[in-house]
């Protein structure tokens, strides 16, 4: 009796380690090579995606129910509220329309065609998020079977959500810009201004993100401007809002401003997402827009390594950042909505 | 004898993946303070302490593999971290009883505990996030109470479907004498 005990404590001891050597050998494996974790993906797919596709539906359903038992009164409110809008909103429009014309003449003239406004999206619902509290990547019900790729920005409404990190046959894992591991560099969409949008995880529960790293110079950046994606990421599209300033202040070293950003998704309910079907990479070594488009973006670039080293030639930038400006098709559109 | 077995595995599996989807899809919104409890981690542990390291070892490294999967950055992290969760818990077999509650709360707390510990030492602390006072007092202490919250409700069913098999496994090996 005593013996078989033995026999069954050492043959544990076996199997742990045996078991802890394939965790180091998957975690070596998929350090090096992302081909490793391909079969895995295909294992989630056949066990716990349908189950969490299936628990979101009911959740949903249910919540459509809840949802239904609100009162007529708030609707009837609502609506006049809403049609009030659209009459400002059509007036707006109009005004909008016509600067459209106007920048696609000017683009037209400056060879710059590129539309953000028009990425191509495929709609996906939240169907699970992330089993701990340390971080914020959820999974959403497209994959690779649907043309979901790695890389693939993320938006909800007319916001950044974030950024593809996996991809399974029918799932594919999300990583927020509110994450701890996330990095976005973003500008200030008035002045171009660049700065780095850094999740942070003490700062999840207060519903703001961080922003980094923008040159203290003579632009006035305030309260409530906007903050979109770079030109100079190479991962995310450019000009797809991130989210409001909501402070800032100039850091102790007098080189750098920083401060806080309200992102303009609502994280904690979210739950129809738009993948944007064009990466980053895909979208800037298209053919015909290659030649005339690089030296303009390149320039900015150095410029910018440039002032991150010696911020002092505060003027020169400036100049050179309102000469690079007239891509973001969205940059005449907020400023009139600002103004609105 | 091989046909209850399975049963035990297939009724095993299938509570595992339950808790892992709940964890998933139903507890991101029964969030307090943004932090939700960590069901497989109570799973895990009470798996290990019931019914040896073996077990405890397998459930641990395949709940953290589905993690691993959906969530990790990189495979096999949260399944080794699981995996000695459950040895360790399973070591703890023989001074377990059916009814005692204490053990089991303090064994759970005490893997809740040295969970949050290490992701915050392997994922934060290694990309020199310092601040460790505030992780703890804002997510690791907070995620341990409300684990221990949900070990009061939780682990009454584990213990009746453990209680089950166990019931079960008994007739039908009295019936073969």
């Amino acid at each position: 009796m005593k013996k078989k005990k033995k026999r069954s404590t050492v043959s544990n001891k076996y199997w742990l380690l045996c078991l802890s050597l394939i965790c180091v050998l998957l975690m070596a494996l998929s350090f090096f090579s992302e081909k490793a974790s391909g079969p895995f993906r295909v294992i989630a797919n056949v066990t716990v995606i349908p189950m969490q596709k299936g628990i979101t539906q009911i959740g949903t359903w249910l919540g459509d129910v809840s949802d239904n038992f609100q009162t007529l009164k708030e609707i009837q409110k609502e609506n006049d509220k809403l049609q009030a809008r659209i009459d400002e909103l059509t007036v707006e429009n109009n005004n909008l329309q016509e600067d459209k014309y106007e920048l696609e003449r000017l683009q037209e003239l400056y060879k710059l065609d590129q539309n953000y406004a028009e990425y191509e999206k495929v709609g996906a619902h939240v169907i699970a998020k992330d089993s701990g509290n340390w971080f914020s990547t959820f999974v959403i019900d497209k994959g690779s079977l649907h043309g979901i790729k790695e890389d693939m920005n993320v938006m909800a409404g007319s916001g950044l959500v974030g950024i593809v990190t996996k991809v399974g046959p029918t799932w594919a894992t999300v990583r927020a810009v509110i994450d701890d591991a996330s990095n976005v560099s973003g500008m200030v969409l008035t002045t171009s201004d660049k700065c780095i949008v850094r999740g942070d995880l003490s700062l999840i529960s207060s519903g703001r993100i961080r922003f980094e790293q923008m040159e203290n110079n003579d632009n006035s950046v305030e309260v409530g401007d906007q903050i979109v994606t770079s030109y100079i990421s190479d991962k995310y599209l450019q000009g797809i809002l991130i989210g409001y300033i909501s402070e800032i202040s100039v850091d102790s070293n007098n080189l750098t401003r920083s401060g806080y950003i309200t992102p303009v998704v609502d994280f904690k309910n979210l739950q129809e997402v738009l993948v944007i079907t064009k990466t980053k990479a895909e979208a800037t070594t298209e053919p015909p827009a290659k030649e005339k488009q690089e030296p303009v973006v390149s320039e900015p670039k150095e410029d910018v390594n440039v002032n991150a080293d010696e911020a002092a030639d505060t003027e020169a930038n400036a100049d050179i950042d309102t000469n690079a400006d007239p891509d973001p098709g969205t940059n005449t559109d907020a400023g009139a909505q600002e103004t609105e | 004898m091989k046909k209850l077995k399975r049963k035990r595995i297939i009724s095993t599996a299938l509570f595992v993946l339950v808790c892992y989807m709940l964890q998933c899809t139903l507890f991101p919104r029964l969030t307090l303070g943004s932090v939700k409890p960590n069901l497989m981690i109570i799973v895990t542990a009470a798996f290990g302490f019931m019914r040896g390291t073996k077990e405890g070892m397998l459930i641990g490294f395949f709940s953290g593999l589905l993690m691993d999967i959906q969530f990790g950055n990189i495979i096999g992290l949260y399944a080794l971290i699981y995996l000695l969760v459950g040895y360790v818990n399973g070591l703890f077999e023989q001074m377990y009883y059916d009814e005692d509650i204490k053990l089991p709360l303090i064994l759970t707390a005490a893997s809740e505990f040295v969970y949050g510990l290490t992701v915050y030492i392997l994922m934060f602390l290694l990309r020199s996030e310092f601040n460790f006072l505030h992780y703890l007092s804002h997510i690791i202490i907070p995620e341990l109470i409300y684990t221990i919250v949900v070990t009061l409700g939780l682990y009454p069913l584990i213990l009746f479907v453990n209680q089950r098999l166990k019931a079960e496994e008994k007739r039908s090996a009295n019936k073969f004498v």
